[in-house]
């Protein structure tokens, strides 16, 4: 009798040591976050207005651990600086439409964090912000200019690339390797005979060729610029008809063979799920398919690596990787304390534990933040380290501005590459019809 | 001082100051319980298509204001494949999924019409497509009609019909049949409830009549129900052909207008153009583009409903 009672007393001791020691932790963990966002709002060069409360938009969380941290973060600006920040979260897709309302009705979220593509769509109506980015880019090693240039117009800040979602192929270590390749090739002609074997061993790949903002954007651009294609020219001519991309479509209609059927009605997810489920060789994703097998604790994890895209013809990078832009707008009644938020969160303190918790996800636009541990903890994340460096921008070989945006938002290089890969129409006509499509988007 | 007098003593001996007249004369005052609703319709219908129609002869983008342009935006899209493509589509899921959506409709309300155990629930249960919001349903059939997890391919394969898997959203014709299929489902309630409720308006004592002269079943259905049920048979087709002309959820959520634009409704092209792409007074001009056809398909049933004849069920002369 007595030993039972004894060991329930010590347990429930125990128990409630272990509480308070955890009680405790927390409230250090959020005392040490706390007295580096009062430190930091005592010494930043933005001093917010009086009273001043922000409202800010940002898209739903595609990596939970990344949320966590965030929603910390902004908890702790709050109590140190008295702002009240209301934090909104939409679905991605929802966040251009909305900052579009916004920017037309001049009433809505202070501040907006979202897909690349918002700060060119309404540059007149957002908050110049050169101040901030020169301070940050002063502090913390200067600017990667890929993911800068979506966030500047005629030499002013207006939007700071918070970071950039790598894109890169997700693939299947031991059928890469059954296949007879040592790694993921890194030429395109290296990738056509990988698909090839895939197919025949019955794991084959595939990307997106349906309307995937993303993933579809991402690997159909890589594939025109990596044989030389272009939808404009340095000037901003349309020049997507040309001789370049006619081998480009002719390289993918062959490689569509070699792919998983119904690919062209793949949206940004489909290749999640079926990459999951052990049906897809290889396909082109953020990191967000591996996190996810990590977190579930699935056997795949350990099968699955990450490779940059291959090289084609042209002998360099041609990436198009998705930066997230965080801008403010003009009509906002607290532009100083906008300028703090946004600040803040760039900030090493806040910074590099978001970072870290994003778990590859994300990839640093500030250059001293490479040594984020995020990248040595983990090999298979390492090709996302370099997702600000090796990307061109959407509007390439031209500027960034309404044109490119609107020519992305209307799919006309994914929808010619569709058109070629499956046969719809021959390569030459689908590269007349993005002509003119983009045309349209670049008339002056 | 005389002429003052004389104007107060004209204001008091008048019956009816502008004010009272406002206030009691019996046209005024039905102006007066007019005002809400006019306000409510002037500020909610007529401003917002107003603006989209002025919006859609100006270059306006997100965040820029445009300036008067004329038709330039329609000759444009004249000139557009894919917006013909999209008006191809728009007529093809209208024509298809109504005309499939009132066979279907007016069977099923015939059926539960009848004398049935559970009659109530049958028809609520019935009402379900109706009730379930588009975008789960949309979310549904997504996954119903997946190139890998379709649990349609699914069975067919496990019952050995076919060996691979079909490509529901990823050919233009498959995808197009397949989103058809799903506003059917969607739509089919609509019209069979209203339906069902024009069936029990019709009195019995003509089925008796009928049944005294000696008809056939189908007799009776093509001579009493059917006329019986033609001003109710237009107006829910009125709203029937109106709801599937602009849907936009079902696409949006399923295809965004792809493969390749085969399943672009001018509402989804439109919203892509407009919202997406930034480029408002385009966007505009597919939605002012669509307004013709709705009038036309509301004009038609208004001056049926008008006609006497079809109304009692008679040929017109």
């Amino acid at each position: 009798m007595t030993g039972i009672r004894k060991k329930d007393v010590s347990r429930r001791s125990v128990l409630k040591t272990t509480t308070v020691l955890a009680a405790g932790a927390a409230l250090g963990g959020a005392g040490t976050l706390l007295d580096h966002a009062t430190a930091f709002a005592a010494e930043s060069p933005f001093k917010p207005e009086k009273g001043a409360s922000l409202r800010m938009l940002r898209w739903n969380r595609f990596v939970e651990t990344e949320d966590i941290q965030f929603d910390k973060s902004i908890a702790a600006f709050q109590k140190a600086t008295g702002i009240k920040v209301r934090l909104d979260k939409e679905f991605i897709d929802d966040i251009q439409p909305k900052a579009a309302v916004a920017a037309n009705v001049g009433a809505g979220p202070d501040i907006i964090w979202g897909p690349m593509a918002i700060p060119h769509l309404i540059p007149d109506k957002l908050l110049d912000v050169t101040d901030v980015a020169d301070y940050l880019g002063g502090k913390y090693g200067g600017w990667y200019d890929a993911p800068a240039a979506y966030g500047i117009r005629d030499g002013n800040w207006m939007a700071l690339p918070l970071c950039v979602s790598g894109n890169y192929i997700n693939y299947r270590v031991k059928a890469v390797q059954d296949a007879g390749f040592e790694k993921f090739p890194d030429t395109t002609a290296g990738l056509m005979e990988l698909s090839k074997k895939l197919k025949a061993n019955g794991l084959p790949g595939g990307m997106a060729l349906g309307r995937a903002t993303g993933d579809g954007n991402a690997w159909c651009h890589w594939l025109v610029w990596s044989h030389g294609g272009k939808l404009v020219d340095k000037d901003g001519n349309v020049t997507i008809n040309s001789a370049e991309t006619q081998a480009a479509l002719e390289y993918i209609r062959e490689l569509y063979e070699y792919w998983i059927p119904g690919t062209a009605s793949w949206n940004d997810s489909n290749n999640n799920k079926i990459f999951l489920s052990g049906e897809l060789g290889y396909t082109n994703n953020g990191i967000s398919i591996y996190a996810a097998a990590v977190r579930q604790g699935m056997d795949i994890a350990k099968d699955i690596d990450h490779a940059f895209y291959p090289i084609g013809p042209i002998g360099k990078p041609t990436e198009l990787q998705l930066p997230f832009m965080i801008e403010a707008f003009k009509y906002t009644k607290y532009p100083n304390a906008c300028k703090l938020l946004m600040s803040y969160l760039m900030e090493a303190n806040q910074y590099d534990a978001w970072l870290e918790a994003s778990v590859g996800y994300f990839t640093q636009t500030l250059k001293a933040y490479e040594a984020n541990t995020v990248w040595t903890e983990d090999p298979k994340r390492r090709v996302f380290k370099e997702a600000s460096t090796r990307t061109l921008d959407m509007g390439y070989a031209g500027s960034l501005g309404y044109a490119a945006a609107g020519a992305l938002a209307d799919f006309v290089v994914v929808d010619m590459v569709s058109q070629a890969a499956t046969g719809q129409t021959s390569p030459k006509e689908a590269m007349e019809t993005a002509q003119r499509r983009a045309e349209r988007y670049y008339r002056v | 001082m005389a002429t003052q007098v004389e104007r107060t003593g004209s204001a008091t001996v008048s019956p009816m100051g502008l004010w009272s007249r406002l206030k009691y004369d019996r046209n005024w005052l039905g102006f007066w319980f007019m005002v809400p609703a006019g306000a409510f319709l002037i500020l909610f219908l007529t401003y917002p298509l107003g603006l989209g129609i002025w919006l859609s002869v100006t270059d306006t983008r997100i965040g820029r204001d445009g300036v008067y342009i004329g038709l330039e935006n329609f000759e444009w899209l004249n000139k557009d494949p894919v917006f013909w493509l999209s008006v191809f589509n728009t007529f093809l899921y209208t024509t298809v999924a109504s005309v499939i959506k009132f066979g279907l409709g007016l069977y099923l309300a015939i059926l539960l019409n009848n004398q049935m155990p559970f009659k109530a629930m049958i028809r609520a249960v019935v009402l379900l497509p109706f009730i379930v919001p588009t975008v789960l349903s949309a979310i549904a059939f997504w996954w119903i009609y997946d190139t890998q997890f379709s649990i349609i391919s699914w069975s067919l394969i496990e019952l050995g019909l076919i060996t691979e898997n079909i490509n529901f959203l990823g050919d233009p014709n498959n995808a197009r049949a397949s989103v058809i299929a799903a506003n059917i489902w969607r739509g089919i309630p609509f019209v069979a409830i209203t339906l069902l409720a024009g069936l029990q308006t019709i009195p019995q004592s003509l089925y008796e009549a009928a049944t005294i002269d000696g008809a056939s079943r189908w007799q009776m259905f093509r001579f009493v129900t059917f006329p019986m049920l033609t001003p109710i048979i237009a107006v829910v087709m009125t709203f029937s052909v109106l709801f599937t002309f602009t849907d936009f959820q079902l696409i949006y959520a399923m295809t965004r207008g792809g493969p390749v634009n085969a399943t672009h409704l001018m509402a989804t092209l439109s919203y892509q153009r407009a919202i997406m792409g930034g480029n408002l007074g385009e966007g505009a001009a597919i939605s002012t583009a669509m307004i013709p056809f709705l009038l036309a398909a509301i004009l038609f049933s208004w001056f049926g409903l008008q006609r006497r004849k079809w109304q009692q069920g008679e040929s017109d002369d």
